[in-house]
C-alpha cells in the first residue's frame, strides 16, 4: 500500500495533466472551427474553377485536338513511376491520425505498384512529404523523397499550396513521375477523418453534375485572348486549388483529431483522479483505524 | 430572361470572397487590355492581367487590385477568380512605390531574359497597384 503522501502527490500531478489536456482540447476546438471556416471560404473559388475545368475538358475532348495536344497536364501516359503527395500533420498529440494517413499512403503505393508490376513494370514511388509526421514516416521507411514541406502551420495560405503543387507539376513534366496521387485526411465531421487518395496529375476533369448547363453551351463562349491561353493558365491553378483544399481539410482534420484525443486524455485523467481519491480515502481511513487501535491498546496496557 | 439593368458580381480568391453583389458596370483588367462589362454581355471567358478592377453601382464604386486570374460572364453573372486581390484601401502606397523603384533599378542591369521578364511583371504589378490607389483617390474614397 502506498502512503497517503505518495497518493496525494499522484493526484496533484494527474490534476495538472488534466488541466493541460483540457486547455489543449479547447484550443484545438477553436482552431478546428476556424479551419472549417477557411474550408468554407475556399469553396466558391474551388467550385467555379472546377466548373471551368470541366468545361475545358469537354471542349478538349470534342474534337479540338490542338487543344488536347497542348494541355500536357491533362494527358494520360503509360505509368512507369508514381508520385505521392503525402499531407500529414506537423504536430502529434492527435491520436491515430498520422499513422492512419501514413498507412493510407503506403497502401496506395503498394496497390499501385502491384497493379503495375502485373503489367510488367517495375515502378518507383517518389514521395513529396508535407508535414513533419509524413516526412518522418518517409525517412524512417527509407522511401524516395522528392521534396519535403514542414511547418505549414495552422493557417496554410494559397502560397504554401502553390509551392507544393509546383514541385509535383515539375516532377510530372520532367517525366520523373507519370501519375501523382494526393493523400490526405478528409474532414468528415468532428469525430471522423477519413484518409483519402485522389489523383492530382494528370488532371482528371471533374464530372459534370446532374442539372448542370446543357452540353454544347461551351462553344458559345467568347474567349479572350483565346481558348488555349486560358486553359493553359487554368490547369496549373486548378492543381494549386486541389492541393490548397487538401491542405485546409488536413488542418481541420488534425485539429479535430487533436480535440478528440485531448478530450479522451482529460476524461482518462479524471477517471484516474477518482480512482486515486478513493484509494487515498481508504488508505487514510486504514491509517486512522490503526492509530486508534494503537491508542486503545496502549490505554488498556496501562 | 427578363431584361435586367444590373449584373451580379462575385469576386473570389482562393482564400476568401471579396465581393458578392450587384453592379451596373464591371471594368476588369484583361490580359490584353481593360474589359468593360455591361448587363446582357455575351458569355465570355477571359484571362486577367495585373490591374485595377472597378465595380460600379449607382456611383458607389468598389475598386480592387487583382494580380491576375479569370473572368467569366454568363447570364448577367460575372465571376472573377483572382489569383490575389486587394481592396484599394488595403494597398500600401509607399510599399508599391518602393517596389516600383526597386524593379526599375534592377531592370537597368538585368541580364537574363527570364530575370527581365520577372522584373517586368513585378514592375507591372507595382504600377497597377499605384494606379488603383490613383483611381480610388480621384473618386474621393481614399485619404
Amino acid at each position: 500500500m502506498p502512503s497517503t503522501r505518495e497518493i496525494r502527490q499522484r493526484i496533484r500531478s494527474v490534476k495538472n495533466t488534466a488541466k493541460i489536456t483540457k486547455a489543449m482540447q479547447m484550443v484545438a476546438s477553436s482552431k478546428m472551427r476556424r479551419a472549417q471556416e477557411r474550408v468554407e471560404q475556399a469553396r466558391p473559388f474551388a467550385d467555379q474553377i472546377r466548373e471551368l475545368v470541366s468545361r475545358l475538358a469537354t471542349a478538349a475532348s470534342n474534337g479540338n485536338e490542338d487543344l488536347a495536344e497542348d494541355l500536357v497536364l491533362l494527358k494520360q501516359r503509360p505509368v512507369r513511376n508514381i508520385g505521392i503527395v503525402l499531407i500529414s500533420p506537423d504536430r502529434g498529440l492527435c491520436g491515430a491520425l498520422p499513422s492512419n494517413i501514413n498507412r493510407q499512403a503506403a497502401l496506395t503505393a503498394r496497390n499501385e505498384s502491384r497493379r503495375l508490376s502485373e503489367q510488367g513494370g517495375s515502378p518507383n514511388v517518389e514521395y513529396v512529404a508535407v508535414g513533419r509526421k509524413g516526412r518522418d514516416f518517409v525517412v524512417r521507411s527509407e522511401l524516395d523523397m522528392i521534396a519535403e514541406f514542414t511547418n505549414y502551420g495552422d493557417r496554410p495560405g494559397i502560397g504554401d499550396a502553390t509551392a507544393i503543387a509546383q514541385v509535383a507539376v515539375d516532377a510530372f513534366l520532367k517525366g520523373e513521375v507519370d501519375v501523382v496521387y494526393l493523400v490526405y485526411a478528409k474532414f468528415v465531421n468532428t469525430v471522423t477523418q477519413t484518409p483519402v487518395t485522389v489523383q492530382l496529375l494528370p488532371v482528371q476533369p471533374p464530372e459534370k453534375k446532374e442539372g448542370d448547363e446543357p452540353e454544347g453551351k461551351a462553344s458559345e463562349y467568347i474567349y479572350e485572348p483565346d481558348e488555349q491561353t486560358i486553359f493553359k493558365a487554368l490547369l496549373p491553378r486548378y492543381v494549386d486549388i486541389l492541393v490548397y483544399q487538401a491542405l485546409l481539410e488536413a488542418v481541420a482534420s488534425q485539429q479535430s483529431a487533436q480535440m478528440v484525443a485531448m478530450k479522451n486524455a482529460t476524461d482518462n485523467a479524471n477517471d484516474l483522479i477518482q480512482d486515486l481519491t478513493l484509494t487515498y480515502n481508504k488508505v487514510r481511513q486504514a491509517a486512522i483505524t490503526t492509530q486508534i487501535l494503537e491508542v486503545v491498546a496502549g490505554a488498556e496496557a496501562l | 430572361m427578363a431584361t435586367r439593368n444590373t449584373l451580379h458580381v462575385e469576386v473570389v480568391t482562393a482564400e476568401h470572397e471579396l465581393y458578392n453583389g450587384e453592379a451596373e458596370i464591371v471594368d476588369a483588367p484583361g490580359a490584353d487590355g481593360q474589359l468593360g462589362i455591361l448587363p446582357e454581355h455575351a458569355p465570355l471567358l477571359a484571362l486577367l492581367g495585373p490591374g485595377p478592377l472597378q465595380i460600379k453601382l449607382h456611383g458607389n464604386d468598389s475598386i480592387f487590385f487583382v494580380s491576375g486570374g479569370f473572368l467569366e460572364v454568363s447570364n448577367d453573372r460575372v465571376t472573377i477568380l483572382a489569383d490575389t486581390a486587394e481592396q484599394a484601401e488595403e494597398i500600401d502606397e509607399a510599399r508599391a512605390q518602393a517596389a516600383r523603384r526597386q524593379a526599375e533599378e534592377r531592370l537597368q542591369d538585368a541580364q537574363s531574359r527570364t530575370e527581365r521578364a520577372e522584373l517586368q511583371a513585378a514592375l507591372m504589378r507595382a504600377l497597377s497597384r499605384l494606379k488603383v490607389v490613383e483611381i480610388a483617390r480621384r473618386s474621393g474614397r481614399v485619404r
